[in-house]
């Protein structure tokens, strides 16, 4: 195994957590606007609160990664991987940060409660308006599509990485060096 | 491809493709079945929207289901009777909490006849000063026609309009009430139905069972219903030929004075079906006066406040909860097709109707 600078143990925990829950997350949104099952009920208290809690840890995260420094990528990795590589990191940071944003937004402009929990609800961040949540529910729908297709994109690249090249930089996010 | 340090290409190269296929197509798989792409039969809400769309008529900007109806405004008048039932900051003694409210017709057609159906709906949003919400969808009927969301989809089917006749085929509407006879007491009722000619002389039901939490967490099955103050005047029939009259009685009425109903909660006793609006509980049962709702100004659904409300039942404030009945859950989740059609066509997002009567 060739030497490869690794993530800072923070980051890596904070990518595994996050992983967990954005791909809860896109479960349970598409399971919730597809049935009309008892746990349609659930999922919605589940899919509002999951998500504020990835906003702030996206946020966190992305404030931590511009104070650490990523590892850089191989070496001999093809130019178009590079930057397909960087490409869909930021799509997928842009999407943990837009996606709640999104559904508070939409949420607001419908004058639905943005129910937390225990009767705690968040204020509105836009006016009433149905327009607005049309546009931001049908936003919100395919902009799901885009991070899952991206999330599929990751996890196939990570894989190549680990079993394929095994160039160290899918253990950079697992147990390091 | 090979990483130039480690220029040997690994062992075993069909399974390590292999695993990284069924990782990807396995997870896209999963996703599909989450998301009922690859579970076609399953109901959804699409379907049910879109069956009572096909029944009504496509009516762009309208709601799917009591598509005519009119806007109210007024409040609650908390009397503090059901504050020791549930924590709901609404019921606390001596509040006050403004609401939006739609009073409505059955059916998917907005120019339909006052008289096209013997049941009217009271839906009501209650907003409290910390942005909670209680959203509620009230019928005046005793009971829900059917248990379960497959049956009420399977109503709809069997009384659809006949293409040839434009009116359901009493052979399949038949035959659907004969494999459930759960529908009886509905059926009964609906037969001797003569609803007044005015919205606020009626009485309105949630038909749902829901449970309130109380200050010390525990639970309680209750119903409820809004039971009109004044008795009703009775001054008979519309006028002949008038299809609009329950607009133009409202109107008259709220010149003279507000509309007063008392929301009264009614308990379950042990052994009450709570999860089946298709059975009415005794007569007897405890009820609580939660105190008064005032309705004291109206405006037309066409730009009145209550139009881009999702009148969703499962909307409660912290101290009421959803029961097991099935119906509740659908009933939020159908609201929310019919919700996003119609704000579409309202934003005219592409691929939707444009509402009538709009310049383009």
């Amino acid at each position: 195994m060739s030497r490869y600078d690794t993530f800072h143990p923070v980051a890596r925990v904070l990518h595994w957590l996050m992983a967990i829950m954005i791909l809860a997350m896109l479960f349970i949104g598409a399971g919730m606007v597809s049935t009309l099952a008892e746990k349609h009920a659930t999922l919605v208290a589940i899919h509002r609160p999951l998500g504020m809690i990835i906003f702030v840890l996206a946020l966190i995260r992305l404030g931590f990664r511009l104070v650490h420094r990523p590892p850089p990528l191989p070496v001999g990795m093809p130019e178009w991987q590079k930057l397909a590589a960087k490409g869909s990191h930021w799509v997928l940071y842009t999407l943990m940060i837009l996606m709640p944003l999104i559904g508070w937004g939409m949420l607001s402009a419908g004058k639905y409660p943005v129910v937390m929990w225990g009767g705690f609800v968040l204020p509105p961040i836009l006016p009433q308006d149905p327009a607005l949540f049309a546009w931001l529910r049908e936003a919100h729908r395919y902009l799901a599509w885009l991070f899952f297709l991206t999330f599929l994109a990751h996890m196939g690249a990570a894989l190549m990485h680990g079993l394929i090249r095994r160039d160290g930089v899918l253990k950079s996010m697992t147990t390091g060096n | 491809m090979q990483d130039p340090r480690n220029p040997r290409p690994p062992s075993g190269l069909a399974w390590r493709w292999g695993v990284i296929g069924l990782a990807v197509i396995g997870t896209a798989a999963v996703f599909g079945y989450a998301g009922g792409w690859l579970a076609p039969d399953r109901l959804s809400p699409k379907k049910i929207i879109n069956v009572l769309q096909a029944n009504g008529g496509d009516h762009p900007g309208y709601r799917r289901n009591h598509a005519k109806g009119i806007c109210v405004g007024g409040h609650f008048e908390s009397s503090g009777q059901l504050a020791p039932f549930s924590a709901a900051k609404l019921f606390a003694s001596g509040t006050s909490t403004p609401v939006v409210g739609r009073l409505a017709i059955p059916g998917g057609n907005p120019q339909a006849p006052d008289s096209s159906a013997p049941i009217r709906s009271f839906a009501l949003r209650f907003d409290m000063a910390d942005g909670e919400q209680w959203r509620t969808g009230m019928n005046a009927m005793p009971v829900f026609p059917v248990s379960t969301p497959q049956a009420f989809y399977e109503l709809n089917v069997a009384t659809a309009p006949d293409p040839a006749t434009g009116k359901p085929n009493p052979d399949k509407a038949k035959a659907f009430f004969s494999s459930h006879p759960e529908t009886g007491p509905f059926l009964m009722w609906i037969s001797q139905a003569k609803p007044p000619a005015s919205y606020v002389d009626e009485t309105y039901k949630s038909l749902n069972a829901f449970y309130l939490r109380d200050p010390a967490g525990q639970r309680h099955a209750v119903r409820w219903q809004v039971v009109p103050e004044t008795p009703s005047t009775g001054d008979g029939s519309p006028a002949a030929g008038d299809t609009d009259y329950l607009a133009a009685d409202l109107q008259k009425r709220l010149a003279q004075g507000p509309a007063r109903w008392h929301l009264q909660f009614i308990f379950a006793n042990d052994g009450d079906p709570v999860d089946d609006a298709s059975k009415a509980w005794p007569d007897d049962r405890k009820m609580v006066d939660a105190g008064t709702i005032v309705v004291d100004s109206w405006q037309p659904q066409a730009d009145g406040p209550c139009r881009d409300v999702n009148y969703d039942p499962a909307i409660l404030p912290h101290g009421m909860e959803i029961s097991g009945d099935p119906i509740i859950v659908a009933r939020s989740a159908a609201y929310a097709e019919s919700y996003l059609r119609r704000t579409s066509e309202e934003g005219h997002l592409p691929g939707t109707e444009r509402p009538k009567g709009e310049t383009p």
